[in-house]
Parts: structure tokens; C-alpha cells; sequence
């Protein structure tokens, strides 16, 4: 499949993490919109190494151009599952202390 | 010997500064006596100096260092003591002594802090008048012409608590100012046109100066005499800076500052001399504010302000005497006058120290029985400025009298009706306060009595100068051999012997002296009995209100400057400068505030603006060669 799917596909996923993370209430939410940016750029990162595979392979058979790109996805999802413990458990203090999980009740930074 | 020379002005400024400083803590006799010794040593130190100069001639310019340094134009701080200065420093420090004894009894009753003051501020003005007359170029004079016009701003202002005192003080200041801008233009010009201030090398290339040049130096340098030398139209501040102790009065008033126009003329005589056109100038002001301030004078009912008027009008004959040429007659006028003027204001202040502190003459009289001293030496002073032989003003004002007859009858004329009113004034100021009945409370008249003799001592030397002082100038008519004039003519290079026949001299003697003789006794015979209570009328009217010269000061120069002054506060300085001033510190803080609103506490705000911040950081790392490149082009 031409480049442009994935990067267009990649593009959509990641200004929808963006957004989500700007507009929505629950903190929660917020959590799962920045995974959702986090698997756009796996999704590029894979399609990129495939893409430069591929290109190389044609040229010669035993390269192995392009592993970069997936080798770096599992660090990705190593840091995002390391990042997710870290805030849940954010989450769940600030919930033990102000029953709810709406942001805007974080407003004790203002003064 | 000659380094002495620094000595002279030394002691004074040493008193200056242990009484200015000490002025806590000293008791008001201690102040008393350094004050007044710091005097009497710069007097002594005077006097060896005037054998030296008499004996040996002038003592070669003492130079102590180099005043400014500026490329080609070296300005030394030097002294000249010569015929025309010993003189000088005879005068000021001879009668700033006996000033300053007189001033420990007239001022005992001020606090020891201001006592010191007052004797920090009297030596302060002796320092500055040595230094004006001691210096040999006119930028050593210019320190010490300005310096007579601080003291006598700082000692009319003395009793500072009263705000009218502080306008006279501040109005003489002013004044003295203005003349002080001509004298420094003058300075200028000289320093431009020759590149040098001494006196020596000034009037050693005067001839290479154009008449232009020489005509308006001269003028300008008599601006600045007519701001201190209280001349028309000048003149106004030196009867309201009566407001100051009588001593300062008659010092500074009298004596001294006031003589310092004079001063610089009589050193400046080859300068003068070379210009027809600021002779006559000279000449017909000089004329004119002696007439005119002797027919204020004589409707003037306070003691002290027919003085100061007398004063204008004496001056004005030394410059008279200066405008025709008579160097030497002017100098020894202002030698006689500084004796019996003096004499006459310490008398005046004996008066008003026994009347407790009243000056108004309609409140006097009969007091020649109660202050026996003080009324023969004040009688003396009087018959020494009316001019009756053989007392010291009979002498010196002959002398300008004749010189002036030698140029033009008609400066004669009018210079012998001045002396007339002179006469006429001053015996009825005698008569008021002195003959007839007392006119006082009863209060007063308990306490009269004679002052003590730290007050009375001084008054009776100057009386015995005042009589025998005119005795170094008799004229070679009247059998002298006039000694003034051999020993000032050294320095007087360019005095105008004026030739008129022996007759001619005993025939304008005469004239003048009967004419004093008549007005006195016509004051006599007006005053003694009845004095004159009622306020005046008519053209009395006019001259008792000083012929509204002040109030047309007032309305021409004083008001519009008020108004713009005002202006220059609203306008400019409080909405524009001030606008500008506080408007930055306006919009820093609004800005501030503004930013504070940035920090909300909400967490979405804060990501928004990472988020934001990325983009932008993005677009300029996609365009930078595009942003580099316009950056260069808007700069280049």
C-alpha cells in the first residue's frame, strides 16, 4: 500500500490524542488519548521501517536496512507502559483525596 | 615675606570652617573671638604687606597653582598684591574687624548655633572679598564675586525664619546674577580674544583688540558692577536686603561687596580708557542713580532704608567718578565712604539695639542725651557724607566733583544738587532721630541706653576715620601733596589729570560746600522740632514709594516669569515628563498583571499551550532558511 495511507491514518490518530487531550474532562480519558498518540507514532514508525525494507530488500537480498523502526516501537511501548503505572497511580491519589477525576478540580496551582 | 600673601585669606577661611563646623558645640564667646581674631590676623598680615608695597613696590604674582588646564589656556590660581589691593585688603580687613567685635555685642542674643553660623557666613564673605580683590586674573576675581554674592545672600537671609527676609535675600541673589552673567561673558570674550585672564597680560595686549572688542567687553564687565554695585537699574535689591543684621549691613552693604564693581573697573582702567562710549556710560548711570536714589532718600522713615538709599547714591558718584576718568578720586571715595557709611549703619544699629529693635525714625528722636557716643559719632558720619571740610568725604567727593567739571558742567551740576540732597537727607534722619523730643513708648524710653562698648569702640575708630581720613588725598590747591595719588599711580595708569584753573577749583569748592551748608541747616531748622509724621503726598508720594520701580520690576520681569514657571510645572513637567516617567512604570505593571492571568491553575490551559509552543517550534524548524533569509533582508 502507498506511504501517504499510513501517514494520513497515523495523522488522524494522533490530532484526535491531541485534541482529546486539550477538551476532555476525565482524567482518565486524557490517559487513554495520550496511548492513542503514542500508537500513532508506533503505527508510522512501523510503516516507515517497512517502507525502507522494502526499497532495500528490492535492491539487494541480504540487507537489513530499515529493523530501526520497529526496534524503536518496543521502547515506545516499554516508556508508555512505564508512563501509565506512574500516572494511574497518580490518579488514584488524587481520587482518594477530592473524590472525582475531573481536571479542572487540579486548579490548586493557581495562586 | 611676600608669602604671606596666602595668609590673608587663610585665617578667614579657617574661621569659616571651625565656627560653620564647631558652630554646636562652641560657646558664643569662643565663636566671638575666633571669628573676629581670624579678622584682625588677616589685618596685621595686611598691614606688613602695605609697608612692604609702600616701601619696596608691588610683590610679584604668587601663584599657588594652575586653576585650569585646557589645551592652550592655563588659568592659575595667583595673587597680586600691588598699590591698588593693599588698599583694598586695609578696608576690608580693617573694617571687617571691627564689624565682627561690633557684631558680639549686637548679636548676643541669638543661641550659640546660630551665633556661629552668623560668624561662619561674616568670615566666609571676608575669605571671598580678599580673594575677589587679591586675585590676579579676573577669574580669581569672578570666585570671589560670586562668593560675596552667596554670603550676602546667606546673611540678608540670616533670620531665615521670616519669609519676607527670605524674598530679599533670594531678590539681591537674583540680581547679583544677572550682572554676574554680563561679567562672565566679558570673561569669555577675553579668553577668546586673547587667551588669557591675567591682568598683566590682558592689559599688556589690550591694543590688539578692536574698539568693538574693548567697547563690549567693558559693557559687559559693567553689567556685572551694576549687579553688584547696586547701580540703575539693579539697584532695587540693596534697600531690601536691610532685612539682614545691621552689622551685615554695614559691611557687606557699605563697605565692602558693593565696592567691588569699583574694584574691578579701577583694575580694569586701561580697558576703560580705551572706550569713549562705556566712559560715557558709566559716567551718566552713575550720575543718574546718584540723583535718583538721593531723591528716594528723603522720604524714606526707616533708618536703615535711607542708608541703603544713601549708599546707591554714593556709589553712583564713584562710578561717576570712574566715567570721567578720576580712578583715583573714585578709590578714595570708596576709602572715605567705607568709613563713615560704616560708620554710620554700626551707629544706626547702636540705635536700634537700644530702641529694642525699632527702626522707624517717626519713633525717635531726643536720643542725643540717652546714647551720648553713639549720637556724636553718628553726627560726625554726617558731616563727613555732606561733604564739609575738613572731614574725609569733603576730600574725595571734591575730587570726583572737579573731574567731573572738567569733562561737563552739566555731570558737575547735577553731581553738586545730589550732594545737596545727600546733605539735606542725611541731617534730617540726624535731626529725626536724634533732636527734639522723644516720640517712642514709655517702654522704650526706660530702656535706653548707651551700648557696650564692644559696640561703641568700633564706632568711635571709625569716627576718627572718618575725620582724619581724608587727610592722605588733600589736594595740591589746599597746600597737600595728595599721597593717594603718588601711591596708587602705579597701578591707575591711565588716570585723566584734569587741568582747570586754581580759581575756577576754590570756586566749585565753595559752591558745593555752602550748598551742603544750606541744606543742612534748612534740615535742621524742618526736623529738629517737628518731624514728619503724616505720610507723604503728591510727588512725596511718588518718591516715599520709591518711584514705583519695584512694582514695575514686579509687573514687567517677576510676573511673566512666575507665569511660565507655573507653565513649565502643569504643562511639561507634571504631564509630560512626569506622564512618561510614571506611564512605564504604568505598563509594566499591567503588563504583569496580565501575564498573571496566563497562570490559571488549570491543567488543560497548560497543555494547550505545550502543545502550541510545539507547533511553533516546528514551522520554524521547517522554514528556517526562509525566516534567515527575510531576517537579513529587513536588517541589511
Amino acid at each position: 500500500m502507498p506511504i501517504q495511507y499510513y501517514i494520513y491514518l497515523a495523522l488522524a490518530l494522533f490530532s484526535i490524542g491531541v485534541i482529546g487531550v486539550l477538551v476532555r474532562k476525565n482524567a482518565i480519558i486524557v490517559f487513554m488519548c495520550i496511548e492513542l498518540m503514542l500508537n500513532a507514532v508506533n503505527l508510522l514508525l512501523v510503516a516507515f521501517s517497512k517502507m525502507h525494507h522494502g526499497v532495500a530488500f528490492a535492491a539487494d537480498k541480504t540487507s537489513t536496512a530499515g529493523i530501526d523502526g520497529q526496534l524503536f516501537v518496543f521502547f515506545i511501548m516499554v516508556v508508555a507502559a512505564a508512563e501509565v503505572s506512574v500516572g494511574l497511580a497518580i490518579i488514584v491519589m488524587l481520587y482518594r483525596n477530592t473524590h472525582s477525576v475531573d481536571v479542572n478540580f487540579l486548579n490548586r496551582l493557581k495562586n | 615675606m611676600s608669602k604671606l600673601v596666602y595668609l590673608i585669606p587663610l585665617f578667614p577661611l579657617i574661621g569659616f570652617l571651625i565656627n560653620g563646623l564647631g558652630r554646636k558645640s562652641l560657646s558664643k564667646s569662643a565663636i566671638g573671638v575666633i571669628g573676629s581674631g581670624a579678622i584682625l590676623a588677616s589685618f596685621v598680615t595686611s598691614l606688613v604687606l602695605f609697608f612692604e608695597v609702600k616701601n619696596h613696590g608691588a610683590i610679584p604674582v604668587q601663584q599657588l597653582f594652575t586653576f585650569i588646564d585646557v589645551q592652550t589656556l592655563k588659568i592659575a590660581f595667583a595673587f597680586q598684591v600691588d598699590q591698588l589691593s593693599s588698599l583694598f585688603l586695609l578696608i576690608i580687613t580693617g573694617i571687617g574687624f571691627l564689624i565682627h567685635l561690633y557684631s558680639t555685642a549686637y548679636m548676643h542674643e541669638e543661641e550659640p548655633q546660630h551665633f556661629g553660623r552668623y560668624f561662619a557666613y561674616l568670615n566666609l564673605f571676608v575669605f571671598s572679598m580678599l580673594l575677589l580683590v587679591l586675585g590676579a586674573n579676573y577669574v580669581i576675581m569672578f570666585i570671589g564675586w560670586e562668593g560675596v554674592g552667596l554670603c550676602s545672600y546667606l546673611l540678608i537671609g540670616y533670620w531665615f525664619k521670616n519669609d519676607n527676609y527670605n524674598y530679599a535675600a533670594k531678590k539681591a541673589f537674583v540680581m547679583n546674577r544677572i550682572g554676574d552673567l554680563g561679567f562672565l561673558l566679558a570673561v569669555f570674550w577675553l579668553i577668546v580674544r586673547l587667551g588669557t585672564v591675567n591682568y598683566a597680560d590682558v592689559f599688556a595686549a589690550a591694543n590688539h583688540l578692536s574698539s568693538f572688542d574693548i567697547t563690549a567687553i567693558t559693557i559687559l564687565l559693567f553689567v556685572g558692577a551694576m549687579g553688584k554695585s547696586a547701580q540703575i537699574p539693579l539697584y532695587t535689591w540693596l534697600p531690601d536686603a536691610m532685612a539682614g543684621p545691621t552689622p551685615v549691613s554695614a559691611l557687606i552693604h557699605a563697605a565692602t561687596m558693593v565696592t567691588a564693581g569699583i574694584y574691578m573697573i579701577a583694575r580694569s582702567n586701561v580697558l576703560y580708557s580705551m572706550s569713549h562710549v562705556t566712559m560715557n556710560l558709566v559716567a551718566i548711570i552713575g550720575l543718574v542713580t546718584a540723583l535718583f536714589a538721593a531723591t528716594i532718600a528723603i522720604k524714606q522713615n526707616d533708618i536703615k532704608k535711607v542708608l541703603a538709599y544713601s549708599t546707591v547714591s554714593q556709589l553712583g558718584y564713584m562710578f561717576l567718578g570712574l566715567g570721567v576718568g578720576a580712578y583715583t578720586g573714585s578709590v578714595f571715595h570708596v576709602m572715605t565712604h567705607a568709613f563713615f557709611k560704616a560708620l554710620l549703619f554700626l551707629g544706626a544699629g547702636s540705635v536700634i539695639h537700644a530702641m529694642h529693635h525699632e527702626q522707624d525714625i517717626r519713633n525717635m528722636g531726643g536720643l542725643k542725651k540717652k546714647l551720648p557716643i553713639t549720637h556724636i559719632t553718628f553726627l560726625i558720619g554726617c558731616i563727613a557724607i555732606s561733604g564739609i571740610p575738613p572731614f574725609s568725604g569733603f576730600f574725595s567727593k571734591d575730587e570726583i566733583l572737579a573731574a567731573a567739571y572738567a569733562h561737563s558742567p552739566i555731570y558737575w551740576g547735577v553731581g553738586v544738587a545730589t550732594a545737596g540732597l545727600t546733605a539735606f537727607y542725611m541731617f534730617r534722619l540726624y535731626a529725626t532721630t536724634f533732636l527734639g523730643t522723644f516720640r517712642g513708648t514709655h517702654d522704650q524710653e526706660h530702656h535706653l541706653h548707651e551700648s557696650p562698648s564692644a559696640m561703641t569702640i568700633p564706632l568711635i575708630v571709625l569716627a576718627a576715620l572718618s575725620v582724619l581720613g581724608g587727610l592722605i588725598g588733600v589736594p595740591e590747591i589746599l597746600g597737600g601733596h595728595h599721597e593717594l595719588h603718588h601711591f596708587l599711580s602705579p597701578v591707575l595708569t591711565t588716570e585723566q589729570h584734569h587741568e582747570i584753573e586754581h580759581g575756577t577749583e576754590f570756586m566749585l569748592m565753595g559752591i558745593s560746600v555752602a550748598l551742603a551748608a544750606i541744606a543742612i541747616a534748612v534740615a535742621i531748622l524742618r526736623y529738629s522740632k517737628k518731624p514728619e509724621m503724616a505720610d507723604a503726598t503728591g510727588f512725596g508720594k511718588v518718591l516715599a514709594n520709591k518711584w514705583y520701580v519695584d512694582e514695575l520690576y514686579d509687573a514687567i520681569v517677576v510676573k511673566p516669569l512666575n507665569a511660565m514657571a507655573v507653565f513649565f510645572k502643569n504643562i511639561i513637567e507634571k504631564s509630560g515628563i512626569d506622564g512618561v516617567v510614571n506611564g512605564v512604570g504604568k505598563f509594566v505593571s499591567y503588563g504583569s498583571r496580565q501575564m498573571r492571568l496566563l497562570q490559571s491553575g488549570q491543567v488543560n490551559a497548560y497543555v494547550l499551550m505545550m502543545v502550541l509552543a510545539m507547533v511553533v517550534m516546528l514551522l520554524i524548524w521547517l522554514q528556517e532558511g526562509f525566516i534567515v533569509k527575510t531576517f537579513v533582508k529587513l536588517f541589511n
